[in-house]
């Protein structure tokens, strides 16, 4: 293996190892020595890879977008109709939630939760435009298609993923009676119905 | 060229309102221009060919000037059917130049009667019956009306033996390879995604709300100035992307958006590509940007 896949390799496992620490004990409380000991690395040399924990916790804010974007973008690249896709996109989303709650989880209780880290390189949009992008796409071939109404960006947005975020957020604070999965079915609809044209 | 000492120059009208000869007019060396050339016959300017003998066909020509929408049959002009004369004309002709958008794709007076009307060689984007004939003379100069330096441009290559590089709808690539947008003193405002407020201000762009296709329009209007002065984006007036074979659209001052994203992206950028540039650039506030320029370093 060339140095540079190995490189590769070891930055991701660093991201997904921080993603869980500061997921489960919170930004503030996990610290560059807690990631470097649970990987087996020195802290020097993870400072290798990332310069700052604000740095860290920038790319894996942008790898979490990435990675949720993917799933999205093979939805967007299907003939689905809107409905469809919706009840796809939620699965998608409580899928992960369920069975990768770090992902969500680090973007409402940390990404959310501690702007101030963010503030410098994650403005608005920047670190999530992986995610964001897409959920543009789909609301853009469905109104071409004529099947959700034309409206402003944001009101259909906040509708869509402030609906989603709330859910996986109640499931975080175990208040749902019931897992996430049972909810696919009729939060789908009422996102469609509250969308469509 | 022929063996005359000048080519031979006519200029023909089919169904048009003249707006590509009085733009041509505008021209600041028109008289130096068509020095070049021997006029046999122009709509307003003089020429050495009398009426009755262009109209009988009778006349030489090199270089064949089509301005307005062609009708294969019912469009008559002086008791003549005028796709007859433009027909003996173009067979006749070693160029053939269609003038604006009417005579290029159909343009304003395709509406009319949209069955029947169309340019010379396009119909819209699609090639004409004429298309096969024609198409090894053909120079297309498209707009509504085209710039009077396109013109010129395209006389003097001919009258100098100079090849023109065209592209696939025969426009010349010098002048049609930019797009308006090119070239547009609101460019800093497009790539931070700042719309104006409203028409006539100096500050912000116009793709956004108020229905510019310059970023998706083929034309050189930000580069080579009208009137060597200015250009409608240029003075706060969206371009209305008259170049372009569809033209004229419906409602060009305002940008159809689906959920607030532009539904015709800039010209040959993907979609994503777009979006993701979109809303990283949203994410910042410049100053500089939403200040009027007139105040901002006071």
């Amino acid at each position: 293996m060339k140095i540079a896949e190995k490189k590769a390799l070891k930055r991701e496992s660093i991201i997904q190892t921080a993603l869980q620490l500061f997921s489960k004990n919170g930004f503030h409380k996990t610290t560059i020595p807690d990631i470097a000991s649970k990987l087996q690395m020195s802290v020097g040399n993870l400072y290798n890879y990332f310069s700052s924990k604000d740095i860290l916790a920038q790319e894996i804010i942008k790898y979490t977008s990435e990675a949720l974007g993917e799933k999205i973008r093979e939805v967007n690249m299907t003939e689905a109709t809107a409905e469809e896709k919706i009840y796809q996109i939620v699965s998608i989303y409580f899928t992960m939630a369920e069975e990768k709650p770090e992902m969500i989880e680090y973007f409402l209780r940390v990404y959310l939760s501690n702007r101030e880290v963010f503030s410098d390189g994650c403005e608005g949009m920047v670190c999530v435009s992986g995610f964001i992008t897409e959920i543009m796409i789909f609301f853009d071939d469905s109104v071409s298609s004529g099947e959700l109404r034309n409206q402003d960006f944001f009101s259909a947005f906040g509708l869509f993923m402030g609906y989603l975020g709330g859910m996986v957020f109640l499931k975080g604070e175990n208040v749902l009676p019931k897992g996430i999965e049972h909810y696919i079915d009729d939060i789908s609809r009422n996102i469609y119905h509250a969308l469509k044209a | 060229m022929s063996s005359s000492p000048k080519p031979k120059l006519l200029w023909l009208q089919s169904i048009t309102c003249n707006g590509n000869t009085h733009s041509f007019l505008n021209h600041p060396d028109l008289f130096s221009i068509l020095s070049h050339f021997e006029m046999i016959h122009h709509p307003v300017l003089e020429g050495s060919a009398t009426m009755q003998d262009v109209l009988a066909g009778a006349v030489d020509c090199d270089v064949l000037i089509l301005e307005g929408s062609f009708k294969e049959e019912g469009f008559l002009k002086a008791g003549v059917e005028v796709s007859s004369l433009i027909h003996t004309y173009a067979n006749k002709a070693k160029y053939i130049i269609t003038a604006g958008t009417c005579a290029t794709f159909g343009g304003i007076f395709k509406q009319n009667d949209p069955e029947n009307i169309s340019g010379l060689c396009f119909d819209i984007e699609e090639k004409t019956s004429r298309y096969v004939r024609y198409a090894p003379k053909l120079i297309s100069l498209p707009g509504c009306p085209m710039h009077p330096k396109w013109m010129s441009y395209v006389l003097l290559m001919l009258s100098h033996g100079k090849k023109i590089e065209i592209d696939n709808l025969h426009r010349p690539v010098e002048l049609y390879g930019y797009t308006v947008h090119t070239g547009c003193t609101r460019n800093e405002y497009f790539e931070w995604k700042i719309d104006t407020e409203n028409y006539g201000f100096k500050e912000g762009c116009l793709f956004y709300e108020q229905g510019c296709q310059g970023p998706y329009t083929r034309g050189s209007c930000n580069k080579i100035l009208w009137n060597d002065t200015s250009s409608k984006t240029r003075v706060g007036t969206p371009c209305f992307g008259c170049t372009e074979p569809a033209f004229p659209r419906i409602s060009l001052h305002k940008t159809k958006t689906n959920m607030g994203i532009p539904a015709k992206m800039p010209m040959g950028v993907p979609r994503r590509a777009y979006l993701t540039l979109t809303g990283v650039v949203k994410s910042f506030k410049i100053k500089r940007f939403s200040e009027r320029l007139m105040e901002y370093d006071k």
